[in-house]
């Protein structure tokens, strides 16, 4: 959990807003620390965390949390972290050794046209599951707002997946996780090419993701070029849809990525240049 | 900062049995130590070399185990192919265990193609040189002053004994000696010799690519190379290569059509690659005419799939070769994509604009002065050469 960050969202593991969904996305660079960030945030803030790791290992994602404080071992050992380990389950698909070990929510991979909505079950059963649970333990562990986090949704399209296959079942995962269950949803977006090329399927997602989100972080590389000390810089958008109509508030800022966390700072207040 | 003491006998990206929890208590026999690799100093992740030092270099130190190395091919697929075979020569070096998959030349081919190693500093059959080193204890290696050089070297002298160092030296213009390579397991996978089945799913895998995941699933499940696979044997690395994939005659139409029809199933393989080596002990290098992929954002999902990627453009044929400031070098590498795998921040290189030269005896990768006195100079001497 990077300490700067929680100040420019205005956000602490005890106090942050619940129906929030959150999108996080990069172009042509590479917003993964962002999820790291908000895995462990939400772990620390005890709620009960769904992650789809469709993109990397368990132990990859681990070893990280690890360095940010966070043990994703005993979160799962404790109930806490529900973990969908993207990469395991899709070797049962894609080379089959016997008939059944394959679990359900990958049966995308065997025929993409259907879609995800068997994915979308396995997040909607394993969250209110944490409801049977918490009333099972009955006092024993308060556990706060269900939380689903997906890394990354675009790997999805690279599989095979539409993108209105994508934009439906994020739809009605806000829905569940949002609206209903009054949880957070953060979601990780890549896309590649220039914005003034040609609709292709990554930047749709990306459109219809940033209608439907409350608050969108994308990040990029610098405008000027590359630099070793700086990585980019990561504009910060909230979207308020409640009071009056809705009201957009844009920020920016640069980055840099070290080893136990990122540091975020004003344009142009880098250590380096000053 | 030191990488966490737990994790650096550790071997990782990898999956640990099942009954144990991700992190062990730091245990010194459960140290591996496969010959030709060595742990990263970021992050104690397990190195193999690439065969070429000054790709190491660029990558972070080496390939860490378990991952991909896409290398865009150049127009003619000399350098790329050439890469190729210094990563299996490598592996020969080293003891590793080779894979290759073609779909155009013959596996054996390029296996005969391998440039011979470069050992003039070990003594291979010459016992002259056994004096010096028993001059000195092998356990006190600390007190080797004068024959410093040859302080890593074990005592029994033999062909390919130097396999304790990382990285080695190839003379291109030699090819290896067929008792070295054949003294290298290798498995091969020619798509010609595989009949295609009839998928039953509606999976976007092609035929061609499902066949290659599963003899590769095999080869790793029959030989041991898993990370759950019982420690009794010895662990060894199997190099993976497979070269040109997405090409025509891997019945992919990506470089053929500007919307091709199987558009996802050089990335749905790429994700079954990465899938099948997370969990084992072993590296892969990818060959892709990316040139011939028209649609740069599936080149950028390619590449996303695959953690490390390199591209080289070499300047044969182009207006370039004639350029004085390009007078040094045969082409640019530009490195696509590093990996941060178990640790926050990537070893990206310092300077972009990267150009590699194929000598004799090293392939290497210098940054492309580009400061107006060097460029200056260069022309002044270019010119003053025609008088």
């Amino acid at each position: 959990m990077y300490v700067e960050l929680n100040s420019i969202l205005n956000s602490t593991p005890d106090t942050f807003t619940q129906g929030e969904f959150i999108l996080v996305s990069d172009r042509r660079s590479d917003a993964s620390f962002l999820i790291h960030h908000f895995l462990s945030f939400y772990l620390r803030a005890r709620c009960r965390v769904c992650f789809l790791g469709l993109v990397q290992s368990f132990s990859h994602y681990s070893a990280v949390s690890q360095r940010l404080g966070v043990s994703l071992t005993q979160a799962k050992e404790k109930g806490q972290l529900i973990f969908f380990e993207g990469l395991k389950e899709s070797l049962s698909v894609l080379v089959p050794r016997d008939a059944n070990g394959a679990s359900p929510a990958i049966n995308f991979l065997r025929d993409p046209s259907v879609g995800l909505r068997s994915l979308y079950e396995f997040v909607r059963s394993s969250l209110s599951s944490f409801n049977s649970r918490e009333k099972a333990a009955d006092g024993a562990e308060e556990w706060g707002p269900p939380v689903l986090l997906v890394d990354d949704l675009s790997v999805l399209l690279s599989l095979g997946v539409s993108v209105g296959a994508a934009l439906d079942f994020s739809h009605y995962c806000s829905a569940t996780v949002c609206s209903q269950l009054q949880g957070n949803m953060v979601m990780l977006v890549r896309c590649d090419g220039e914005e003034e090329e040609e609709d292709e399927g990554s930047d749709r997602l990306l459109k219809g993701l940033t209608h439907q989100c409350s608050l969108s972080l994308h990040v990029e590389g610098l405008p000027t070029g590359y630099c070793r000390d700086i990585h980019g810089q990561v504009e910060v958008c909230w979207r308020k849809r409640r009071g009056e109509g809705l009201h957009t508030q844009k920020k920016l800022f640069q980055y840099k990525v070290h080893d136990k966390g990122a540091s975020f700072f004003a344009r142009g207040t880098s250590s380096t240049v000053l | 900062m030191a990488a966490p003491v737990n994790s650096v006998g550790k071997p990782s990206p990898e999956r640990l049995p099942l009954n144990t929890t991700s992190f062990q208590k730091k245990t010194r026999s459960k140290l591996i130590s496969i010959p030709g690799t060595r742990p990263s100093v970021q992050n104690g992740q397990l190195l193999v070399s690439t065969g070429v030092t000054s790709l190491d270099y660029l990558l972070g130190g080496g390939l860490a185990v378990g991952t991909v190395l896409l290398v865009e091919e150049d127009r003619y697929d000399s350098y790329s192919r050439m890469i190729l075979k210094y990563f299996l020569s490598e592996g020969v070096v080293c003891r590793h265990e080779l894979f290759v998959a073609t779909a155009q030349d013959d596996p054996d081919d390029i296996l005969q193609e391998l440039p011979a190693p470069i050992l003039d500093d070990v003594a291979i059959h010459k016992p002259l040189e056994q004096p010096l080193l028993s001059c000195e204890p092998s356990n006190s290696l600390d007190a080797m002053k004068i024959a410093w050089r040859y302080q890593n070297l074990p005592k029994v002298q033999s062909a390919l004994a130097s396999s304790s160092r990382f990285g080695h030296y190839y003379d291109v213009s030699k090819t290896m000696e067929p008792e070295i390579r054949q003294a290298a397991k290798c498995h091969r996978f020619y798509l010609p010799e595989h009949p295609t089945l009839s998928s039953p799913t509606h999976s976007p895998v092609l035929e061609s690519y499902s066949a290659l995941l599963k003899s590769l699933q095999d080869i790793i499940h029959k030989e041991g190379f898993d990370v759950a696979a019982p420690m009794s044997r010895p662990r060894n690395i199997l190099r993976i290569g497979l070269h040109s994939l997405g090409s025509a005659l891997w019945g992919d139409d990506l470089t053929c059509h500007d919307n091709p029809a199987h558009r996802h199933a050089l990335t749905t393989f790429l994700y079954g690659l990465r899938a099948l080596l997370r969990s084992s002990l072993a590296v892969a290098v990818v060959t892709v005419s990316s040139h011939l992929i028209q649609d740069r954002a599936l080149m950028g999902s390619i590449t996303r799939l695959c953690d490390n990627a390199i591209a080289l453009e070499s300047f044969k044929g182009s207006e370039r070769e004639t350029n004085p400031l390009y007078k040094d070098y045969h082409g640019l590498l530009h490195v696509r994509q590093v990996p941060h795998l178990n640790c926050l921040a990537s070893q990206l290189p310092d300077h972009k604009d990267l150009a590699f030269k194929l000598k004799r005896k090293q392939f290497t990768i210098e940054v492309l002065l580009d400061s107006p006195l060097t460029t200056w100079t260069r022309c002044v001497q270019s010119i003053s050469s025609c008088w």
